[in-house]
């Protein structure tokens, strides 16, 4: 009844959404047309239509090559993510079904470690990759990220988990289920949404991590964040060079980001929606 | 491309290649990589560094860190030339913008990572890395290497007590260029040797704000190479400097006072809007798109505004030298070079060395000249350019060479100094002091400070700083 | 539920995310105390020598302290206030009827994916640029002097980038939770004559106020380590006016490269974190235990 708006309604808050929606988009988009401008186009004040030239993709692909960075920034967050979750959904899954009095203090002190400014611990943690020999490889950046998002990941998943009711564990106990069968069969279905999501934040945390991704690596294990770097300012005209190369930096994180909103969303809540 | 990059993957320095079907996993970059990882989270951290030992191929590949500028990436795409000569070496490149590759650089070989066995660095830091004991001693280059063709003052820059320790891949001075069409259309000619009072007075003759057309361009952009190199060979000029003999910081003297004055004054009436974001690549911009009419700058932006391709007063740009204060005999003593190094300690110094001796080669020139004409020639290091006549028929190679050859950086000013260094200060504390000046230095030119109130900053912070570097006792 | 054996086993479970955070925060922690007491200057390797607290006075009477905490402050709160009010705009506004609501979401979360150095060069070379930026194209339009974003309001300028990045995230949050507010409670609201005001003064924010605070912990949490889109645009000028503290301690680490020094300011950003932290869980916190 009240529920049911009015068509013009509708077409009102259309006209306003995608208005507001067009606003905060706009830097992404024109950043993507400008990198189908030439570059003399490219700072010609506003125009929306470029010449449709793909030059400056060309130039980008033959100055640096775009495909191992890109591999590099796919194993990166995907290892670090799913590194984080075996040992954050074990982690979560205790603090949320076996709540101790310092779950809570455990849990505010794993967050206050993300606060160490990364810039001060550089030269430590670049000593300790130096000796174990993990400066610009995979493994080694795999694990920095691992930790550096490790926190968040214990607290998405613990704020996920503790939202299944404990009567259903009960109830599956009375069954006579054995603790690995509740496990798999009982709460794992009911987790999966919270971990999907947790996956993806952690997925583009670790696909834009730029500090670390950038002095930890030389050539082997450099992902995009690093082929941006060698963009950001060189001589002469840049802007249809960047905006390309950000394009490509951008595009595949924007596209997985746009498929999977909806999983995104679903456990974005923190718990929150209680 | 491909091919190139199908190489450094299988010479990789964590190959796998004593494990089965190890060439197979290599040689696919996304699955190899994927195995990688499965298999590190296997192995665990400790046989990681097993792994990493027994990696070293018959083939030696250079792991090479360059800046992101035109003359460096012309060079990577013609190292076919190198490699086919070379055979058993292979080339990794790095490319990074500038104060990024700075930074990596710089923590790499103070804390002996051993990332990378050739190095691009500035003629700021050869002296000091050298005096560390962090860079080879360039005595290997080969019978064919002409050292006594490189130009004496970018050499002087490179040497150490006597031995070669980097060598230039380009060098540059800084100089005047100016808009022909502009200065004639306001009846100016353009003297030998300008002095600033004559610039002042022509870039605010030539200002014409309905045509968007500012009558000099400067850098302002805060930070040690940007704004405070303009700044530092501008009071070079006015007979200024940074430090006494006693290392005393001098902000507080009239040289600074009179420079930082004229530098706001002038932007202010005849400088572009937004002038303290612009830097060098800025200000390129503006002047290629005709919105400058005077820009004082590195001589290597010659190559650019002639450049018909990008810029839109290619044919009338003039060029002269820098400018220097009435009475003053300086003009400005700004030199740079972007030097190829070896670190210290390298396993691989003979091939690095061998690299650097086909890059900074004359050779090297001749290959660029062939394949992309003269005017893509890295400039600015050796004698024998300079004396070629194909080359000197580019408008802008006389007056770069001019200019690098006035340039001093052993006296960059008229009173003495405890330090070398042209628009810059040759200590290992001029990057973050240069920066914090410069950022007040800014501020001045954004009017959200006076001039007055930043060189007493300026002064109060390198007071400070030189005391707890120790050279103020 | 909680018998001996599954209390065991949640420790057992506990055990590896917990050691490996323990050593992650002790190790470097542990190295950066240790720097933070020494003359340990990267590039004068040879002259390291212990240097008691003179590390941290000299950190502390830097003449931009005071100024780089207060703008750490203001980044934060700046980012704060524009993504939580903006963001409950948002999130109001997707959960109308309309056309195409799947499409305007994925505009609305994009910015959340750009990687901050991107993002910053995006803002500061398309949008905020004097000459070419589009701000500056629109406000030639209408006859006006474009304005110099990065020199005039620095802070402002990297606040709203900071901003636009963490919008979308605010927006997601709010939104789910808006949408899990109960469709018979607003009816009944409705029913009862309570305007539109109303309605969301009474309903809609208290059932909010949790998302709130989630918003406000993780993003303050990223917010006080702001500096790649310091480090691209304004490199923490003019003067000081964009410096905050994790510039300041990237200055001292990467341009001075003052390991002691940096060390110091790192164990000083930690303290100031915390209390930041504590602030605001004690402001805020009681929302997370309901």
């Amino acid at each position: 009844m009240a529920r049911a708006a009015s068509t013009s309604q509708k077409i009102a808050w259309t006209v306003v959404a995608w208005a507001v929606a067009f606003v905060i988009f706009f830097p992404i988009l024109y950043t993507v047309i400008t990198s189908f401008k030439t570059e003399p186009e490219a700072i010609a004040g506003i125009n929306l239509i470029p010449s449709g030239t793909l030059k400056s993709y060309i130039d980008v692909q033959t100055q640096r090559d775009y495909w191992r960075p890109f591999t590099n920034s796919v194993i990166i967050s995907l290892g670090s993510t799913l590194l984080a979750l075996l040992i954050a959904v074990p982690a979560a899954w205790s603090m949320a079904f076996s709540p101790t009095r310092r779950t809570k203090d455990i849990l505010m002190w794993m967050l206050s470690t993300k606060m160490m400014p990364a810039a001060a611990v550089l030269v430590p943690i670049y000593l300790l990759f130096r000796d174990f020999g993990l400066l610009d490889s995979r493994i080694g950046l795999t694990l920095m990220l691992t930790l550096i998002n490790l926190p968040i990941v214990v607290w998405m998943l613990y704020t996920y988990f503790r939202e299944i009711p404990g009567e259903i564990l009960e109830a599956a106990r009375m069954d006579g289920a054995s603790l690995w069968n509740e496990i798999i069969h009982v709460l794992t279905p009911m987790a999966v949404p919270g971990i999907a999501s947790t996956m993806l934040l952690n997925i583009i945390l670790a696909w834009n991590e730029a500090f670390w991704t950038i002095r930890l690596t030389t050539t082997n294990a450099a992902p995009l964040t690093a082929f941006i770097a060698s963009f950001s300012s060189p001589q002469g005209l840049f802007w249809a060079k960047l905006s390309a190369a950000s394009t490509m930096a951008i595009a595949p994180i924007l596209i997985m980001g746009w498929f999977s909103q909806r999983q995104l969303v679903r456990g974005l809540t923190f718990g929150a929606v209680k | 491309m491909l091919r190139r990059n199908d190489e450094s993957m299988l010479t990789s320095r964590l190959s796998f290649e004593h494990l089965p079907k190890a060439e197979a996993i290599a040689r696919s970059p996304f699955k190899g990589g994927y195995q990688m990882t499965l298999k590190s989270l296997m192995l665990g951290a400790c046989s990681t560094l097993a792994l990493a030992s027994v990696a070293q191929a018959q083939s030696t590949t250079l792991t090479i860190a360059t800046v992101n500028n035109g003359d460096m990436i012309r060079m990577q795409s013609l190292t076919d030339d190198f490699t086919s000569k070379n055979p058993d070496i292979q080339l990794q490149w790095v490319t990074l913008e500038e104060n990024v590759l700075r930074e990596r650089v710089t923590t790499d070989i103070a804390t002996k990572g051993g990332q990378y066995d050739v190095m691009t660095i500035g003629n700021y830091e050869v002296p000091i890395w050298a005096k560390q004991g962090w860079l080879l001693p360039l005595d290997n280059l080969g019978d064919n290497y002409k050292v006594d063709d490189l130009l004496p003052s970018i050499r002087s820059g490179l040497t150490y007590e006597g031995k070669l320790y980097a060598a230039p891949f380009y060098g540059e001075s800084a100089m005047i260029m100016y808009r022909t069409d502009l200065f004639e259309k306001a009846g100016l000619t353009m003297p030998e040797d300008p002095s600033w009072e004559f610039i002042a007075d022509a870039a605010r003759k030539i200002t014409d704000r309905d045509n968007n057309i500012s009558g000099i361009c400067l850098r302002g952009k805060a930070g040690w190479g940007e704004n405070m190199a303009f700044l530092t060979a501008l009071t070079n000029s006015f007979g200024g400097r940074w430090f006494d003999e006693n290392w005393q910081p001098q902000f507080d003297q009239p040289e600074w006072k009179e420079a930082l004055q004229f530098y706001v004054d002038l932007m202010k009436d005849a400088g572009p809007s937004g002038a303290s974001s612009n830097g060098f690549n800025e200000n390129l911009t503006l002047f290629q798109q005709g919105q400058c009419g005077m820009w004082m700058d590195a001589t290597v932006a010659a190559s650019f505004v002639s450049d018909p391709d990008n810029s839109t007063v290619a044919d009338k740009v003039g060029y002269a030298i820098f400018p220097s204060k009435e009475g003053v005999d300086n003009n400005g003593n700004w030199l740079w070079s972007w030097n190829l190094a070896v670190p210290a300690g390298s396993s691989k110094a003979e091939a690095a060395q061998k690299f650097i001796a086909w890059a900074t080669s004359q050779e090297y020139t001749e290959l660029v000249a062939d394949k992309e004409g003269w005017a893509a020639v890295p400039p600015g290091t050796r004698t024998s350019l300079y004396e070629n006549e194909e080359y000197l028929k580019e408008p802008f190679a006389q007056p770069t060479l001019n200019a690098i050859q006035a340039a001093n950086i052993t006296e960059p000013s008229v009173k003495p100094v405890p330090y070398t260094g042209g628009q810059f200060v040759a200590i290992p504390e001029f990057q973050g002091l240069g920066t914090t000046v410069g950022q007040l230095f800014s501020a001045a030119l954004a009017g959200q400070s006076s001039v007055d109130d930043a060189l007493a900053q300026a002064q109060q912070v390198s007071v400070r700083e030189m005391t707890r570097a120790g050279y103020i006792k | 539920m909680a018998t001996r054996q599954t209390r065991t086993l949640a420790r057992f479970m506990m055990a590896p995310s917990v050691l490996l955070l323990l050593v992650w925060m002790i190790v470097p922690l542990a190295m950066t105390l240790w720097f933070s007491f020494q003359n340990y200057n990267l590039l004068n390797p040879a002259n390291v020598s212990w240097a008691g607290f003179f590390n941290y006075q000299y950190f502390y009477t830097d003449p931009a302290f005071f100024q780089a905490i207060w703008n750490t402050l203001l980044i934060v709160g700046g980012v704060l206030l524009i993504t939580v009010v903006g963001g409950t705009f948002l999130a109001l506004l997707l959960d109308q009827p309309m056309f195409g609501q799947g499409i305007v979401r994925i505009l609305v979360i994009s910015p959340f994916f750009v990687m901050p150095p991107v993002a910053a060069l995006i803002w500061k070379n398309m949008i905020m640029h004097p000459g070419y930026g589009v701000f500056a194209s629109i406000t030639r339009f209408f006859g006006g002097t474009p304005i110099d974003w990065f020199a005039q309001y620095p802070l402002f300028s990297i606040i709203l980038i900071v901003a636009w990045q963490w919008l979308p995230f605010a927006t997601l949050i709010f939104l789910t939770s808006l949408q899990s507010l109960d469709g018979e409670q607003k009816e009944a609201a409705e029913m009862d004559g309570a305007g539109l005001v109303a309605r969301f003064w009474y309903l809609t924010l208290p059932h909010m106020s949790r998302a709130i605070t989630v918003v406000i912990l993780i993003q303050t949490i990223f917010l006080l380590g702001v500096y790649a889109e310091i480090l691209v645009t304004t490199n923490g000028g003019p003067g000081y006016a964009s410096t905050n503290l994790p510039f300041l301690i990237y200055r001292t680490a990467l341009l001075n490269y003052d390991v002691g020094g940096a060390s110091a300011g790192g164990v000083i950003a930690i303290i100031l974190a915390n209390i930041v932290a504590l602030f605001i869980m004690r402001a805020v916190g009681k929302n997370l235990d309901r």
